[in-house]
Parts: structure tokens; sequence; C-alpha cells
């Protein structure tokens, strides 16, 4: 069952002979064969091309390339957002028509250049617009915990899969949340990093200052070496950083965390906090503490506007970036008696609900008489929602929350009201706005249905190292990554 | 920040975005809903702020102006909805 193996462990055994990149691709192709029917995790798998790429692998592992390929073999899956060559890129939506990514994202380029093998394309809400997939032009993909409830979204495909060991692990990105929501919601780490961190050349962009590719897995060690291996500067990406790439996994230094504060954000831990996921928050600070961390109260007091300032700035550029989607360079084109007449029929064709909410709500906010009222006050409380953060770092060095407020809910349940759909990021969007790195890992399950909770770590502008110790530590001294939906 | 003047089929245009009159009527009262929600921004104190429009340590960023390798024409046009000559073919624009 190699599937089932963490990054780490299928590497060493891949080292040793002792399972071929043939046999674990093939494992994964076979997973998704027999469930992805229930997780539909998957908007396509072209397996030839998979297997090609594992039979590389092998030959690469005979030569002995293991010690210096770290995903030597590794089956990885991609979120349908970022473009592999020859690949379908259809961001979940029908305006791509029969799309095929003429080139790599560089994500990918680090990932083949590591050894991994890229297959499928993963589900998604259309243009990583949503928090449940619902909003894919295609189809839901259901929580691997249970089928009824939502995997959580944007990148619910990326994270049901590897909740459902179809993948060894996936790629995703987040603009709000859209990593750690359905991290916590499927009981995968997912990791948002550092906004400039990881080249978003050859991502999809929905909200260019928001967006960030980042990786799902199995345990914290994995989101270490993916994360080490899809960061750095890329002179296509001009908001790339050029700050060195630490080892991440060799910053993972054990159980110890005295001589670490990290902050209780009291803003966070009121409103609509569902009782277990509070209490498994709580005891996740008490085990933390255990572990001789220093808890410290710090307040960030424009929390409640974070939502507000982000469905300004997110939908302001989404329709900016969107307007590219015209009928002219992208395979899909309803046509029209004139160019605009062409614009318009082929975008509300193509274009579902919530993309068309957005693009109508940032045309809006940045019109002429309103961009001051809206667009230019919500920067502005993007400034404060920075400092409070700023603020915080200097006195802690993570802050610690639930990563949502409420476990997986049931599909269909906030379709018809997009505000409460908004609302369900609550936690997650400051981060994005203030440009730090986050990570969402198991910290317990609600007791009837049982489904995971999720805890969210956020850390200081590329304090990822910092993050992924903290992380690890918790993780190792808890029984819960372990654990495997009954599919 | 009032959002009774909020024309659904002005912005609509401004898009360039075809809707229905019932999208209209759906996408309208659900936009009224969220217009009045991120009209809490008008709490907050913001004099003397300076605007935020990214996160990014990094100014004027530039390379140099140097030709390098890209797309050839033939893959930039690979995935065109109609294509000829090595251009985009586009509804006739000017009379």
């Amino acid at each position: 069952m190699p599937h089932r193996l963490t990054i780490s462990a299928l590497s060493e055994k891949l080292s040793r002979r002792e399972v071929s990149a043939r046999e674990v691709t093939q494992a994964c192709l076979d997973r998704v064969s027999s469930v992805d029917g229930q997780v539909k995790a998957f908007l396509s798998v072209d397996a030839a091309d998979a297997l090609a790429q594992a039979d590389a692998a092998d030959r690469a592992l005979a030569e002995g390339a293991g010690s210096s390929r770290p995903l030597l073999g590794v089956p990885i899956a991609i979120k349908d957002v970022i473009s592999v060559q020859g690949h379908p890129l259809n961001c979940a939506s029908r305006i791509l028509g029969g799309y095929r990514a003429p080139y790599d994202a560089t994500v990918i380029e680090r990932l083949r250049a590591a050894g991994a093998v890229i297959f499928g394309r993963l589900n998604m809400d259309e243009f990583a617009m949503g928090s449940s997939t619902e909003n894919s032009a295609f189809f839901t993909t259901r929580n691997p915990w249970d089928p009824a409830r939502i995997p959580g979204g944007s990148s619910g495909g990326s994270a049901a899969a590897v909740a459902a060991d179809e993948a060894v692990a996936t790629l995703g990105s987040d603009t709000g949340g859209s990593i750690r929501q359905p991290a916590a919601l499927c009981g995968c780490v997912g990791l948002k990093p550092t906004y400039g961190r990881v080249s978003r050349y050859g991502l999809v962009a929905f909200a260019s200052s928001l967006d960030q590719i980042g990786p799902f897995t199995k345990d914290v060690r994995d989101a270490a070496r993916l994360l080490t291996a899809i960061s750095g500067h890329d002179r296509r990406d001009s908001t790339s950083v050029p700050t060195p790439v630490p080892d991440y996994e060799k910053g993972l230094l054990g159980g110890d965390l005295r001589g670490l504060r990290l902050g209780i954000a009291r803003e966070f831990m009121v409103g609509g906090l569902d009782p277990e996921v509070k209490t498994a928050v709580d005891a996740a600070v008490r085990q933390l503490q255990g572990l001789g961390a220093e808890i410290v109260e710090v307040s960030l007091p424009h929390t409640e506007y974070a939502v507000a300032v982000y469905y300004i700035v997110a939908t302001a550029e989404a329709s900016a970036n969107l307007a590219r989607f015209d009928g002219v360079r992208y395979c899909a084109r309803v046509e029209g008696a004139d160019p605009i007449q062409m614009y318009e029929r082929t975008r509300g064709t193509g274009f579902g609900p919530e993309v068309k909410r957005r693009i109508i709500l940032g045309t809006y906010v940045l019109s002429s008489g309103y961009y001051d009222a809206y667009y230019l006050r919500a920067q502005k409380v993007r400034t404060l929602i920075q400092r409070d953060f700023n603020a915080a770092f200097e006195k802690v060095d993570a802050i610690v929350t639930p990563t949502t407020p409420t476990a997986a809910f049931r599909a269909g349940e906030k379709t018809s009201d997009p505000l409460q759909m908004y609302l369900s990021d609550i936690y997650t969007i400051s981060c994005n706005l203030a440009g730090i790195p986050g990570i969402s890992l198991p910290c317990g399950f609600t007791s009837n249905p049982k489904l995971p909770i999720g805890l969210q770590l956020l850390g200081k502008p590329f304090g990822e190292e910092s993050l992924l110790r903290i992380a690890h530590a918790y993780e190792q001294s808890t029984p819960w990554h372990k654990a495997r939906p009954p599919l | 920040m009032s959002d009774g003047d909020f024309d659904i089929h002005y912005v609509a245009r401004l898009a360039r975005l075809a809707l229905s009159p019932e999208e209209e009527r759906t996408l309208g009262a659900q936009l009224g809903n969220i217009l009045g929600y991120i009209a809490k921004l008008k709490e907050v104190d913001v004099t003397g702020v300076e605007p935020m429009a990214h996160a990014v340590p990094l100014v004027n960023v530039t390379r140099p102006d140097e030709a390098g390798p890209s797309l050839s024409n033939e893959a930039a046009l690979q995935n065109a909805p109609a294509k000829a000559g090595g251009l985009f073919v586009v509804p006739k624009i000017v009379e």
C-alpha cells in the first residue's frame, strides 16, 4: 500500500529499491479508480503520462539519484489552477474550454527537478473562488470523512486527495484560506507560504496581491520537504522575493519548544466558534505549553474587518485579472455582432454565478465615484491589519488559532447565502492580507459525526522555519495525523 | 458608502458581462446584502493611514533588458478560438 506512505517514508523505500516509482504511481492510480467515484477529487488523470514519468524516475533511482533529488519517484497531484505543460487547465471553469497549458509553472519545473511524478488535475471552486468546491463548474468534491459534507475550498480536491490517499501529496493555492481551510476540514497538513516565498508564474491569477501556492501533505515533515522544493526567487515573477531558502526539513528540531512564545489572539476565540472546535484548540494550546512554549495573550483588534477588506481587495483584483477571459485567446468564444457583444456573451456564458458575483462586486468597488469609499478605504484598513500582526510578532514567535469556526459543513448548506460562506473564512483571511505564512494541521475530531478539526499557526514574514518546527513538535506528540477516513 | 444607487445593469456593462434578467435580480439582491456587510469599514478611523497594495518588501523590480527565449508563435496560439496567419482572429472592430 505504498500510496498510503508519507513522502519521507516512501523516499526511503524508493532509495532502498523496496518499492518502485511505477508501483507507487500505479497504486495511486488504482486508488483513484477505486475511491474517486465517491470522493470526486480529480477532474482528470493522464495515467500513461504518469507511468512514463515513474519509469524515468525508476531509471534515475537505479543510478542512485535518490539522495540528490528529494522527491524522486513521489506522485504529486496538482490543483487545476497551476499550469502543467500539455495538460488541461480549466480552473474548474467552463470558460477555458479545451485549454491545454503551453508551459510549466515554475513550481512544476521545480517539482520535476526534484524528481516528482506530476499527475492529475484536482477539483476546486471555479477560479479558486469559494470555500466548498461547490462552485466548480463540473462537480462537487466530497469530504472523505463524510460524503454528505464538503471538503472545504477552494483547494478541496487537493485536500481530499491527500486525505483519501489518492496522492502522496498535492499542491493547492491560497488567496484567503484556500489551502488551510480544506486541509483543516479533511484532516491533513496545509501550508500557505509568506507572500513572495513561492513563484506565482504559471498560477492563474485570482487576486495577485494575496495568492500563494503551497503544499498539502500527510504530515509536517512532508510539508517542510515540499516547501523547500518549490520555494525561491524566480525572475519571471517580480513579486517573488530573493530571500534564501533554508532546508525546512532540517529545521525540524524535535519536541522541545522551550524559549518560544506563542500568542493567543482573543479576537479569534469568540463569536461563531463551535464548542467542540474551541475545546480541541484549547487542548492543543495546553499541549504546546506542555512542550515548553510560553503562552501569551495578544490582540489583533482589526480582525473583525478582515472579511470586509478581503471581499473588496480580492474582488477588485479578480475583476481586473479575469478581464483576460474575453473570447479572444483562451478557447471558449461565443460569437457576437461586434467585439463588445462577443466579450459579454463569452463571459456571460462561460463564468459561473460566484465568479460573476465577484467580478461585479470588484468592478463596482473600483468604479468612478466609489473607488475612494471602498477600494482605497479597504487598502488603508489592510495596513491596520498588517500593523496588528507586526505589533503581535514583537511579543510572540507565532500565533495559535482555530483554522475554521466549525468542522466540515453539509453540501448545500451555505450555497444560497454567499455572505455566510464568506464568513466561514474568518480565521484564515487576515493572514493573506498581511502577507504572512500560515499552516493548518490536525488537532482532533468532533465526536458525532467524527470530523477533523484544524489548528492554525500564523508566523512572521519568512518565518516558515519556526512555524514548521512548532507544528512538527505538536504533531509528533499527538495521534491526530495518523487517523484515516473510513473509505 | 451608500449602496442605494447600486445599478447592476450598469456595472455588468462595465464588466463586459451579459446577465439574464433573473441573474440581475439574484445577484443584485445578494450584492446589496454583501455591500451592507462591507459598509462596516466606515467605522474604522483611517486618518493618516497609508493604503497597502501588497505585502512584498520590494520596489521597482526590473531585470536586464535582454531578449531571451519565450513561447513560440505556434505555442502561444495553440489555444486560440480563431487564428490565421500567426495571429488571433477577432470580429471586425473598425467599419
